[in-house]
């Protein structure tokens, strides 16, 4: 073993480390890839060293390959393995590697759940640390679930170091684990009011996250926090807080009001410009929510408008970022405060930093007014040009296009002056906007009547030009708006001026060049051109322009038949005979412009784009249904013998029919696809079109004419928008003036003059007439549409999951999965409960060899029961399975025979302090499982349980030399002992849970009393809060385990430290296996100076009607500098009757059926000056003496617990004026006497 | 929310990247490029904040980063943090680099990108803020690292 020991340092001596991988990697630039897989090579021989030091090296050195992009998920079990290290050194590595590379579809995160468990509950609060952080990064469902209360026990911690870690971890675990929100909820606000700043600010932060998705569900919350608010300095607190009531003021506009004074204030004292600047935004947010219902809000918004101000002058360009973005949450409500400010506005957009430019763009967007629009569009027409870079113009372009059509055009009051500016953008070097100003287009031609001889004129010049946009097909996104102008010329032909001279433009050779959606276009609207044409030579009697038009096409369309493009070949062969034919007709001079007409009649109107997803599906139309019987399975099993003689007809029709199928399906959705793009109504639910364009074949070999651009464009033809500023400033200066005239008129007329002045007052937006008569027309919907409007939350969305109801009280059945108390906590149904309760009362009658249990179910007649019972000792199997591996001991027949004893106490022959550790945590859990009393409750999965056998029984050998090595140091270097305490009685001690004191967050309560107390060392013990009986336990009486906290109060080191009790006849402290009945219990850790920590001992109970005391001893060795000494502490163990009974919910009925069944005896007490609320009297019996609430009626409830062994207790408890009296029913009259004596003894202390 | 935290330096090379949202390796390495696109064309007088890249984030997101010398330090956070608080963060970070590597330089991150992460893990926590004091952090890396000195101690000498 030595041997191998130095063998393996001296390995060490020889591997790479971190800096030598990365000074290699460094010193190999030219051949990086080849170096790094030698490396790999290297840690992967290195991992397969038995050596932990080696393998942590080589887990660190792949962290880093990690960050340079190498998958190292092949690692994946050799990084749990560091991670289960017992030196922090190596488990920080394994954590660090795994929170780099570990997520939810990692496999052997599964494998981690118990050694996180126990790092979560190490002594070294370093470790639980570091367990903390790196779950934080790779926390499943899984691991959330079943470490969710391990992690909740953390947040009350005695280091604030943990308690703020374990805090903001329940953020993650209630995404993974939704479930657990509600019982965790109470003390996590009880963080809020932490002692320790950080974990207050870790509780504020988690509620803030929680808040910001669901806030709703928060507002109780809102006084509490306006208390921190007020009271707290920590800005970090206050940011978020102020964060916080930004989202909790939309739901409450009282809040808002309150709110406005001390915000104000902040803003006015602050020196933190973060502070401020979160104030204000809050601020906004609260006129927002109350918009017009306060006062003089007028003043809060100035004070914020010009706090802004001064932020965007600023010299800081993040807070002229800021500023301009807090600025547009201004705008949404409250316009004509942030409209004075367009100057500073307009001058962002010349800043060099393009975030504020466009963070100026977004504030523009809200600034326009149908006075301004014109003159904004101009300035940023001028940026236009000006801009460098395509994103940016990009997004200009955008800004323009979103400004100028929101609220449907609303702004706009002249539609040609909008025509001509979006003809001016399609001047744009490669924009991939093109789509979005061609569905502008569109959109505006189609719905604005009146402007469509204007549009359909301009496109036309836009086609002659085509040669303009098209010369470079590197500006491609471009030509998309000759899919636009192509359509309107030809849907709208009849407003064409000279429909020839278009048409022939429409088919020039160089179209064939366009990308091929577009020309089937082309191709389409020629045909309505031609249409348009013959219609307009419709009684001429000199047939010649039309027989030319017919030619035209004759000649050019060939061009197009022969296009690669199946959309463009097709309808360019159809029309092309359509002509041929038509041609026939004229010469023998038929009349046919009619019916050539007719193929084109008919007006499409624009359809919204939500229209198809909200035709509402008639009644009794199921979609999901099948409209034929679907082909059964057993159909083609039928068919098989019917093969026999034609064997192979059958084989080939089927795939052959499918293959139709599925050609048939691509074909439909193809057509369908097609018909989208070349529906003009589609273009906004189609983004498909360029995608079509980049099918075609061959578009990029075609040879590229390079235009010289140096000249600004100028299509010859087109108005130039700059000339609708005047025109349109002339226009409403007449419009003023005939206004006035007329006022004057009527001024005249009307004497009295209401003092209104018209002439004088600015204009005012109503004032302002559209140039145009503009019809716009509104989108159709289908009739019946469901005005769903509001778009669906994200399904995928893990905050959707939270949007719990904190304030309901918390049900039994929520408690977070607690591994060794889950059986406790099941609800049962009352009739399960019932059987339950069958089940406990047979159980002190059991004998305690597992052969006479055996038989004893043999002879059970109940067939639930027993399979009831076996999957209780299935499960009871696999748990001490388990454990005993993750002792580290071989088999011992004493697990087997007595497994009530591994429960807390280790074989003493394992006196490696690790193994104790590994028990304790590992075993700990074992007697809630044992006690499962319903299938439902047995959660965990088989699986898991044998992987991390396999897992563990791996580890084993080498875990033990681990631990031997680490054993031997540490007897070198200090003389470290342990002793353990076994406190012997459990009655009223308990698990620390924690699960009843969720319950009741009122009155704080704690459920841990002072045993004992010198100046080293302070015991406490949990005062029982739940008793675990183990049912269908091998021996008779009850099993108790106690939960007993060790504080360290000197500045020496504790160890050693033996806890032994006095055995009396009724009540025994479990040992080990081996071990006298006398002896003591070594506790499985050491306590460094101001460390506390917890062990739990497990007793057994023969009688639980009388209260018991037990006499203990706790040693230990107090360790300092100079010297040690050995000292001791005797304290008494006080097991009342209480804390045998078990919180057990009851329905009335039941209740009811109990009271009425006779066999309880009664007693009663009164209780004088009670001077509580009622509901917190009841929390207080609840949380002391375990009962459950059944009914409560004004100042009367009734209650019930029912004892270990199965005894009921009954309560009914009525107050009136500070008198309280308890008649209480129970089987067992002894019991029922001391509890109630407990119960007064519980009121006579407050 | 803090989405990501990434170190790089002014060629794009990573120093340390740390997610707090899974992304598999090549994305990673994708969203870095990105980032250092964006980040490294900015002037270092314009401000610090931009809008999140398109492969990570989204609408809620923010780039918020600060250059020190050879490093950029990019946070990627959502809407819930405070964007002023977040610059004040990273300039808690980098002080707290300087007093652990004691006047730390890129060399120091190449070499140590673990006591990097420890001393980040001490700031950060599953993408919230875990702690802005900077005695506070510096005091936890230090009992840790002493922790890690006494486990380190050689063999012979226990």
């Amino acid at each position: 073993m030595a041997l191998k020991i130095v063998k393996g340092s001296i390995d060490r001596m020889f591997d790479k480390n971190l800096q030598d991988l990365v000074r290699g990697i460094r010193n190999h630039k030219e051949d990086e890839a080849k170096y790094i897989s030698t490396c790999i090579d290297e840690i992967k021989q290195e991992l397969k060293q038995d050596n932990i030091a080696v393998k942590a090296n080589a887990v660190c050195k792949l962290t880093y390959l990690q960050m340079l992009g190498y998958d190292v998920s092949w690692a994946a079990f050799n990084i749990v393995e560091v991670m289960s290290s017992s030196k922090f050194t190596y488990k920080r590595i394994g954590y660090l590697a795994a929170s780099q590379c570990f997520h939810e579809s990692t496999d052997v995160i599964m494998l981690t759940t118990n050694q996180i468990r126990k790092d979560l509950s190490s002594p070294n609060q370093y470790d639980t640390g570091v367990a903390l952080t790196g779950l934080s990064c790779f926390v499943t469902p899984d691991l959330a679930r079943d470490l969710a209360n391990d992690i909740m026990t953390l947040m009350s911690h005695t280091k604030p170091y943990i308690r703020k870690k374990a805090v903001l971890i329940m953020y993650k675990v209630f995404l993974k684990y939704p479930e657990s929100l509600r019982p965790a909820f109470p003390r996590l606000k009880e963080k809020l009011e932490d002692p320790d700043p950080g974990v207050q600010s870790a509780a504020v932060n988690v509620i803030c996250e929680l808040a910001r998705r669901n806030p709703k569900n928060y507002l109780s919350l809102a006084p509490l926090f306006f208390k921190l608010m007020t009271s707290s300095t920590n800005n970090w607190v206050l940011i978020k807080i102020i964060k916080l009531f930004g989202a909790l003021t939309p739901l409450e506009p009282r809040l808002g009001k309150k709110l406005i004074e001390p915000l104000t204030n902040l803003i006015h004292s602050t020196s933190a410009m973060s502070l401020l600047y979160e104030c204000v935004n809050t601020v906004i947010a609260v006129l927002i929510s109350l918009s017009s219902g306060m006062p003089n809000h007028s003043a809060s918004i100035q004070l914020c408008v010009q706090k802004l101000r001064i932020l965007i002058e600023d010299s800081d360009q993040n807070l002229k970022y800021l500023g301009l973005l807090a600025m547009s949450k201004i705008l949404k409500t409250h316009p004509k405060s942030v409209q004075s400010h367009k100057d500073l506005i307009l001058q962002c957009l010349d800043d060099k930093d393009e975030s504020i430019r466009l963070r100026a763009l977004d504030l523009l967007y809200g600034m326009v007014s149908k006075k301004n629009l014109m003159e904004i569009v101009k300035k940023l027409m001028l940026h236009v040009d000006k801009a460098e870079g395509t994103t940016y113009r990009d997004e200009l372009l955008t800004k323009i296009i979103d400004i100028c059509s929101q609220s449907n055009y609303q702004y706009i009051t002249n539609f040609e002056w909008y025509i001509s500016i979006l003809v001016e953008l399609t001047r744009l070097e490669g924009t991939r906007h093109g789509h979005l100003i061609a569905s502008q287009m569109l959109d505006v031609a189609i719905r604005v009547k009146a402007i469509r001889v204007f549009a359909v004129a301009q496109m036309a010049t836009l086609l002659d030009n085509a040669h303009m946009l098209t010369g470079n097909t590197q500006r491609n996104g471009i030509c998309e708006v000759l899919y636009a102008a192509a359509w309107i010329c030809g849907e709208f032909s009849e407003h064409l001026e000279n429909p020839m001279e278009t048409l022939e433009a429409m088919l020039r050779p160089k179209v064939a060049t366009l990308p091929g959606h577009i020309q089937a276009v082309y191709v389409q609207n020629a045909a309505k051109l031609f249409a348009t044409v013959l219609k307009s030579q419709e009684g001429n009697t000199d047939s010649t322009t039309a027989q030319e038009a017919s030619q035209l096409m004759i000649d050019r369309l060939p061009l197009f038949v022969q296009s690669a493009n199946l959309e463009v070949q097709e309808r360019a062969s159809c029309i092309l005979q359509l002509v041929k034919y038509i041609q026939k007709l004229q010469q023998k001079d038929v009349e046919v412009s009619e019916e050539v007409c007719a193929l084109f009649a008919g007006e499409l109107n624009p359809v919204a784009p939500k229209a198809q997803k909200k035709v509402p599906i008639p009644d009794g139309l199921d979609l999901d249904a099948w409209i034929n019987e679907p082909p059964s399975e057993s159909e083609s099993e039928d068919e098989q013998p019917k093969a026999i003689f034609s064997k192979e007809e059958p084989k080939h029709s089927r795939p052959r029919h499918t293959e139709v199928d599925e050609k048939e399906l691509a074909r439909r959705r193809e057509a369908r696809k097609q018909e989208q793009a070349n529906n003009p109504f589609y273009i906004k639910a189609s983004p498909s079109s360029q995608k079509v364009y980049q099918e075609t074949p061959g578009v990029e070999h075609i040879p590229v004419v390079q235009i010289d651009l140096s000249v600004p464009l100028k299509v010859p033809g087109l108005p130039m928008s700059d000339q609708y500023v005047k025109l349109e400033e002339e226009r409403r200066q007449k419009e003023r003036a005939e206004k006035k005239k007329k006022d004057k008129k009527k001024r005249k007329e009307k004497r009295s003059g209401r003092g209104k002045k018209h002439d004088s007052g600015p204009e005012s937006e109503e004032d302002i007439t559209p140039a145009h008569m503009v019809d716009i027309v509104t989108e159709e919907m289908p009739e019946n549409a469901l005005p769903s409007d509001d778009d669906e939350r994200d399904p995928a969305d893990p905050h959707k999951a939270l949007d719990i109801d904190l304030d309901k009280p918390l049900a039994d059945s929520e408690k977070l999965p607690v591994r060794s108390h889950r059986a406790a906590e099941v609800l049962k149904s009352p009739a399960e409960d019932e059987e339950g309760e069958n089940v406990s009362s047979l159980e002190p009658k059991k004998k305690s060899s597992k052969e006479k249990r055996e038989k004893k179910k043999d002879k059970d007649k109940d067939r639930k029961k027993s399979k009831e019972e076996k999957k209780k000792k299935k499960h009871k199997h696999e748990e001490k399975e388990e454990a005993d591996l993750l002792c580290g001991q071989a088999d011992e027949p004493a697990f087997q025979s007595e497994e009530t004893n591994e429960v807390v106490t280790p074989p003493t022959s394992t006196s490696a302090d690790e193994a104790a550790t590994v028990a304790a945590a590992e075993a700990a859990p074992a007697p809630g499982a044992i006690s499962v009393t319903t299938p439902d409750s047995e959660p965990e999965e088989p699986k898991d349980t044998e992987m991390e056998e396999t897992k563990s029984s791996k580890h084993k050998k080498k875990k033990q030399k681990r631990e031997k090595e680490d054993k031997e140091k540490k007897k070198k270097k200090k003389h470290h002992h342990h002793h353990h305490h076994h406190g012997d009685k459990g009655g009223e001690e308990s698990v620390q849970n924690g699960t009843v004191e969720e319950e009741e967050p009122l009155p704080p309560m704690s459920n841990y009393c002072l045993l004992a107390e010198n100046s080293y060392i302070k015991v406490m013990m949990e005062d029982a809060d739940e008793a675990y009986d183990i049912q269908g336990n091998l021996q008779d009486g009850s099993q108790v385990v106690v939960s007993v906290i060790f504080e360290n109060k000197c500045d020496s080191f504790l160890k050693s430290m033996e806890f032994n009790v006095l055995d009396s006849l009724n009540s025994k402290l479990q040992r080990p296996e081996g071990s006298g009945p006398h002896d003591s219990l070594t506790i499985p850790f050491q306590l460094p100076p101001g460390v506390s920590n917890e062990a739990r001992f497990v007793f057994t109970v023969q009688s639980i009607i009388m209260p018991q005391k037990l006499k203990g001893t706790l040693t230990f060795i107090v360790k300092n500098e100079e010297s040690s000494t050995h000292e001791k502490l005797d304290f008494k163990l006080h097991f009342t009757c209480t804390s045998y009974l078990i919180t057990t919910p009851c329905y009335s009925d039941a209740f009811a059926k109990l009271l009425e069944s006779g066999d309880l005896k009664s007693s009663s007490i009164r209780l004088e000056g009670v001077n509580m609320p009622f509901h917190h009297l009841l929390a207080r019996i609840c949380f002391h003496h375990h009962f459950s609430v059944v009914e409560r009626i004004d100042s009367c409830a009734s209650m019930y617990s029912r004892s270990i062994q199965g005894h009921h207790v009954c309560l009914l408890v009525k107050i009136s004026s500070q008198t309280v009296s308890v008649d209480a029913k129970c089987d067992e009259p002894t019991l029922l006497g001391n509890v109630l004596d407990e119960i007064k003894q519980t009121f006579s202390q407050c | 929310m803090i989405k990501a935290i990434l170190i790089f330096n002014n060629h794009g090379k990573p120093r340390l990247i740390r997610f707090y949202q899974y992304f598999a390796e090549d994305m990673q390495q994708q969203i870095i490029r990105e980032t250092f696109h964006l980040v490294s064309k900015r002037d270092d007088n314009v401000c610090n904040f931009l809008e999140g890249g398109s492969l990570i984030g989204g609408s809620d997101y923010k780039l918020i980063y600060r250059h020190y010398a050879t490093l950029y330090f990019v946070f990627c956070v959502d809407s819930s943090e405070s964007e002023l608080g977040i610059l004040d963060l990273i300039q808690v970070f980098v002080e707290t680099l300087d007093k652990c590597f004691e006047n730390v330089c890129e060399l120091d991150l190449i070499f140590h990108m673990d006591k990097v992460h420890y001393i980040l893990q001490e700031v950060v926590m599953g993408g919230m803020v875990l702690e802005t004091n900077m005695n506070e952090i510096i005091a936890q890396v230090e009992v840790q690292n002493r922790l890690e000195k006494s486990e380190s101690l050689p063999f012979i000498l226990h």
